[in-house]
């Protein structure tokens, strides 16, 4: 298709819309059964999908939670984007793990065969293993840690489950160095610390970004489950919540919030990314 | 004896699953210290793999190297070594290039006194306005002027060149050969350059070593060159024994280089390529091929 002047606005708002009509079209709404004189009996919901609330409803339940962002009301009842803060605090703790364990571990994958035949395999056995299996285990590991248990549990669950791009793409990246960059460090006799510094490193850098960049957004994917099932307060504790209390509009508010914040953090590290990219 | 850098019966064979191909077999060559070096041959001869037998990027299969009265032994900053493509880290500038060998060579000096050495050698290769910038900001010429600077500011026993100007333009291939025989002139730093460029080789050379044909290459003739110093092309190229040995060179390339010393064992592999004028040579004395 030709492209035309602000295509890049102008279509994306144009998915949206179509995506918004269609989910109006199939939700359900309210809808009263009257008797003989006109009095309400009762209401029930009709539609398409009847519990499925609509686009309206959905706004007029969740718009205190988005014009007063940083309102707490209560333990489980605070404004979206305290619950995201929330969130992103342990996903930033979480991350910073994974990427301190992973990174290290991809140099050695990298640099060593042995290494690599050694523990390859079991690497490829643990890195389908999905957040929902690990994160009991999680809770059980630090089971003495009492009320922290939860927050270790989510903590390592995410740690686990996101380091793997980060230790595959770093792999890749030292395996990528080209040898003449390996013979100057050679020729010049840097010492092992000089090499990995000067050398290794910066030209491993952008392998190592992409890896950071995939592992947030798995990091992020995480926090949903381990906030479902540690009950913590945060975008996915509250998903969970609602839905437990019925107030289904505030499931699809969640969602929506988890679908914007991914993307964004992606962008950043794209961003990032790319300034390590164009050296 | 005044033989400060000795090759003898250098020989590398790799292992392949046909059995071990040789690549260089018993390579003998004597370098004065401060004499400049050509190393001449058809391209996948094993030029390249005795450069990186001396420069110790490669292990000997047999015989050995001394440089300066040592047994050489792995590589080291003592041998400055120009690729051919430039190899400077991207994420550091021209200087910090240049620096990353002077800080392993001259630790003991100061700071100051490294960068001076680093600034010095970048000006002398005309770079003196781009200290301070990145590969991708430089031509292709400017980077392996800071190839050049790099190997030279190490002040190495000896320079090592694998086809330094390889992928020039032969406009800046001139102008970077003039950087090159002009720090060479100041610094009198025994050189050994790998080249399949003729004319390149007579300008720069006290001597020209013509490898034979791989497998199995060797020494196949040495030639002397004694054009006055310090030389200038256009003198260089009007001196009467110019032609004479560029015809000589030549002849040699064309014909006497696919000579076989010894019986050759098969070549390491079907794709290996044979030198592009191996085609040429008489039917006689060609090598048989062997059924690939
Ligand atoms: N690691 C290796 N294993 C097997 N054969 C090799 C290896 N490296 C180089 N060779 C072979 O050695 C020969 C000489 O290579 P090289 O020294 O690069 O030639 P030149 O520099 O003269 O063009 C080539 O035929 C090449 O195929
Ligand atoms: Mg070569």
């Amino acid at each position: 298709m030709r492209s035309f002047k602000l295509d890049w606005l102008i279509l994306p708002l144009l998915g949206i819309l179509l995506v918004l009509g269609g989910w109006q079209a199939v939700s359900g709404r309210k809808a009263a059964r009257k008797d003989a004189e006109g009095k309400v009996v009762s209401e029930e919901r009709v539609g398409l999908i009847p519990a499925l609330p609509s686009v309206v409803e959905t706004w007029q339940a969740s718009r205190i939670y988005i014009l007063e962002p940083f309102a707490k009301r209560g333990e489980m009842d605070q404004g979206i984007a305290r619950f995201t803060w929330y969130s992103l605090l342990l996903v930033a703790k979480g991350y910073g793990l994974a990427l301190l364990i992973g990174t290290p571990i991809g140099f050695l994958l990298g640099l060593s065969k042995v290494f690599t035949k050694t523990f390859d395999p079991i690497i490829q056995i643990l890195r389908p293993v999905s957040p929902l299996a690990w994160l009991p285990l999680g809770l059980v590991l630090f089971l003495d840690a009492g009320k922290e248990a939860g927050t270790l549990g989510a903590l390592f669950t995410i740690a686990i489950c996101s380091m793997w791009p980060t230790v595959l793409n770093t792999a890749v990246g030292v395996r990528a160095i080209p040898q003449d960059y390996l013979n100057v460090a050679r020729v010049l006799k840097l010492s092992r610390t000089k090499t990995l510094f000067k050398v290794l490193i910066p030209a491993t850098l952008p392998y190592m970004f992409t890896g950071f960049r995939l592992s947030l957004g798995i990091a992020w994917l995480v926090i949903v489950a381990a906030e479902m099932l540690t009950g913590r307060p945060g975008v996915g504790g509250f998903l969970w919540q609602e839905y437990n209390a019925l107030v289904y509009e505030h499931i699809i508010l969640s969602i929506i919030t988890i679908g914007l914040v991914g993307f964004i953090l992606d962008r950043l590290m794209s961003l990032i990314e790319a300034r390590f990219k164009s050296i | 004896m005044s033989d400060y850098c000795q090759l003898s019966g250098l020989t590398k064979t790799y292992p392949t699953p046909r059995g071990p191909a040789v690549i260089v077999k018993d390579f003998n060559l004597n370098i004065r210290k401060g004499e400049f070096i050509s190393l001449i041959g058809h391209s996948g001869c094993g030029k390249s793999t005795v450069l990186s037998m001396l420069a110790g990027l490669s292990e000997p299969s047999g015989g050995g190297i001394i440089l300066a009265g040592k047994e050489l032994a792995g590589p080291g900053p003592d041998r400055g070594v120009v690729f051919q493509s430039p190899c400077l880290l991207p994420w550091m500038t021209a200087f910090e290039n240049v620096m990353l060998g002077v800080d392993q060579v001259f630790f003991t000096a100061s700071r100051e006194e490294r960068a001076q050495i680093a600034t010095y050698y970048l000006t002398v290769v005309g770079l003196g306005d781009s200290l301070h910038k990145r590969p991708s900001e430089l031509s292709q010429g400017m980077r392996q002027r800071v190839g050049i600077a790099r190997a030279f500011a190490l002040k190495p026993k000896m320079l090592l060149l694998d086809e330094p100007f390889g992928m020039l333009d032969s406009l800046t291939r001139y102008e970077l050969q003039q950087v090159l025989i002009e720090l060479w002139r100041r610094n009198r730093i025994t050189a050994l350059m790998v080249t399949h460029d003729v004319d390149e080789a007579l300008f720069l050379s006290d001597r020209i070593v013509c490898m034979t044909d791989g497998p199995a290459a060797e020494v196949g003739e040495v030639i002397e060159v004694d054009f006055p110093r310090p030389r200038e092309r256009k003198a260089v190229m009007e001196h009467p024994d110019y032609y004479k040995l560029r015809e000589e060179l030549i002849q040699f390339l064309e014909v006497r280089a696919h000579r076989k010393g010894t019986a050759a064992p098969p070549p390491p592999s079907a794709s290996a390529s044979p030198p592009a004028v191996r085609r040429r040579a008489p039917a006689d004395i060609e090598a048989p091929m062997n059924p690939a």
